[in-house]
């Protein structure tokens, strides 16, 4: 028995899974950043896949894309948390709560 | 066992327990350095799929970019440990690891369904297969819009990070 498209999807899968578990049960802003990028790595392992199995390149496009819209959603996310921490001087997201009431 | 599988499943395992480093340890630095792990074992699993020039732009700009940016931040805000303090019981936690579930669930459904999932993957692969060649090709050709849409999208990037993070314009 060899490796098979479902062993990568599994894998997906699951990294999927630990990044939506991370991002509901930590606190730090930045941590939540860093399961989003697990959870964008985990569609990227399943697109590069898919790729592979049918030998058209056109999977790994979107991988590419996908990672350029990281790089630009963590330049600009990071900015708005450095914006943030000189306001409330915390990154928690309980403390972030202005809207509240 | 052959060695192709053999590294799966040390990547694998690898990038897993890198990712639970990151939801698991306390200290966003630690998070930080075990995500920069699990990049590279992704990376080796490019590499196992024929997606060369995908495993490179991985390391380059996840694990060198991203990620520096990340750490420079984490750095650079100094906070403390804060998430040791008190632990307070809440059930949206508990809400939120169930539908997490539920989702992963679905997910692994959708693809299980996939006609031939358990398929072996095709056995020849052409030499130019996501060599450097291939995608600036294809970039340049067939997927050109998206392309100048991601520079458009990085520039948009840039300057509203440089607007956003100054103190006084």
């Amino acid at each position: 028995m060899s490796l098979t498209l479902e062993h990568y999807l599994l894998l997906s899968a699951a990294l999927f899974t630990i990044g939506a578990v991370g991002l509901v049960t930590r606190r730090n802003v930045i941590v939540l950043f860093m399961c989003v990028e697990i959870m964008l790595n985990a569609a990227n392992l399943a697109l590069i896949a898919f790729s592979r199995f049918h030998l058209v390149a056109d999977g790994q496009m979107f991988a590419f894309t996908v990672m350029a819209v990281a790089a630009a959603e963590a330049g600009i996310g990071l900015a708005i948390m450095v914006n943030i921490f000189r306001h409330k001087k915390s990154l928690l997201v309980d403390d972030l709560n202005v809207f509240k009431n | 066992m052959n060695v192709e599988q053999v590294l799966f499943y040390l990547f694998a395992f690898g990038a897993l327990a890198g990712c639970s480093g990151v939801v698991l340890s306390r200290n966003p630095i630690n998070s930080a350095v075990s995500l920069v792990a699990a990049f590279f074992f992704l990376a080796g699993n490019y590499v196992l799929l024929h997606a060369n020039f995908m495993a490179i732009v991985q390391i380059l700009v996840y694990a060198g970019a991203i990620m520096v940016l990340f750490l420079f931040v984490l750095m650079l805000l100094n906070q403390r440990d804060e998430e040791l303090g008190k632990r307070t019981f809440s059930i949206a936690p508990l809400l939120g690891i169930f539908a997490a579930a539920v989702v992963s669930v679905t997910i692994g459904a959708g693809f299980m369904s996939y006609r031939n999932a358990t398929a072996n993957f095709p056995a020849d692969v052409p030499v130019s297969f996501g060599t450097v060649q291939q995608i600036g090709r294809a970039l340049m050709t067939t997927h050109l819009l998206p392309f100048e849409l991601v520079s458009l999208l990085l520039l948009i990037g840039i300057v509203s990070a440089v607007v956003v993070a100054k103190r006084r314009l």
